[in-house]
């Protein structure tokens, strides 16, 4: 069982390892809608998945965040992904397969996902 | 909805919206009377005696985005189709509280789901709100208080990786225990 004595080190061990953290200028956002349209379609995991990948590859500077509807219901779970000094980019209609590839492609080589975009699917 | 935990997540949201600092969150099952009450409540802004009236219509909704909240309706059908309820309590300036109750043995019952994920969600997504989650199941019951958790953490945030892998994995255990004869 876990206990809180094991909270207590993991404490430890995470002051030990926290690292100033990058510029806040140079911090990628990810955004996720949460209103009940994105938590219907499956922003749940969306959202863990992009939490979990931006850990398991120790990125230090992305912040994961939710927000309300975006306004575009059908389109759910959208994401949308700030990164300094770019336009943002809208992907939609997300899944844990496609945030995979968003986190490889775009968050850690620079390069949008063009084909998950807003833009792609409406076209 | 495909799971209740869903559910309790878009609820939780209007919570959080109501600039809430403490929302308790509980789920409370009776095996003999085959009943289960799904609470949310919170110390936010709170509702209106009309704005309550309101929140049970589709088409009412605070969001400027467009012009229907689907979420307490959502929330008040999976309970009515199982021959349940749904009541909301809310003063302004104190909180509200919305309280579910559903017959678990009915055709219609929506399997809670995943609940650990909807806690993890809510409370590393919301440093700045604590949560209280409580699951009872007849006499045995279990409760996470993320202010005794702060206390031992300090400044250690509690989204920090490990942090979050431990809370998921205590509340995992502790309801798993509590379906356990």
């Amino acid at each position: 069982m876990k206990t809180l004595e094991e909270l207590m080190a993991l404490r430890d061990a995470a002051k030990a390892n926290m690292t100033t953290r990058d510029d806040s200028s140079e911090v990628i956002r990810i955004v996720v809608g949460m209103a009940t349209c994105g938590i219907a379609a499956g922003a749940r995991p969306v959202m863990a998945k992009f939490v979990d990948e931006a850990a398991k590859r120790g990125l230090k500077n992305v912040t994961v965040a939710q927000t309300g509807c975006i306004g575009m219901c059908r389109f759910e779970p959208i994401a949308e992904v700030l990164v300094p000094g770019k336009e943002k980019v809208t992907y939609v209609q997300l899944t844990e397969e496609k945030v995979a590839k968003i986190v490889a492609d775009h968050i850690v080589n620079g390069v949008p996902v063009t084909e998950y975009t807003i833009g792609a699917v409406t076209e | 909805m495909r799971e209740l935990s869903l559910n309790v997540l878009d609820i939780a949201q209007n919570s959080v919206s109501a600039n809430a600092s403490l929302i308790e969150i509980e789920l409370s099952e009776n095996t003999s009377d085959k009943e289960l009450l799904i609470s949310v409540s919170d110390n936010g802004k709170g509702m209106t005696p009309e704005q309550v009236e309101n929140v049970r219509d589709p088409f009412f909704t605070t969001r400027t985005t467009r012009k229907v909240g689907m979420g307490i309706p959502l929330f008040r059908f999976a309970a009515e189709m199982t021959g349940g309820r749904l009541e909301i309590e809310s003063e302004v300036g104190v909180g509200t509280r919305v309280r579910a109750y559903f017959k678990t043995d009915h055709l219609d019952f929506t399997p809670v789901g995943d609940m650990t994920s909807t806690m993890i969600s809510l409370i590393t997504m919301n440093l700045h709100i604590d949560f209280v989650y409580k699951r009872k199941l007849d006499d045995k019951q279990f409760t996470v208080d993320t202010r005794q958790l702060k206390e031992i953490l300090g400044d250690v945030p509690l989204n920090e990786q490990s942090i979050a892998m431990w809370i998921q994995q205590y509340i995992n255990e502790n309801s798993k225990q509590l379906t356990e004869v």
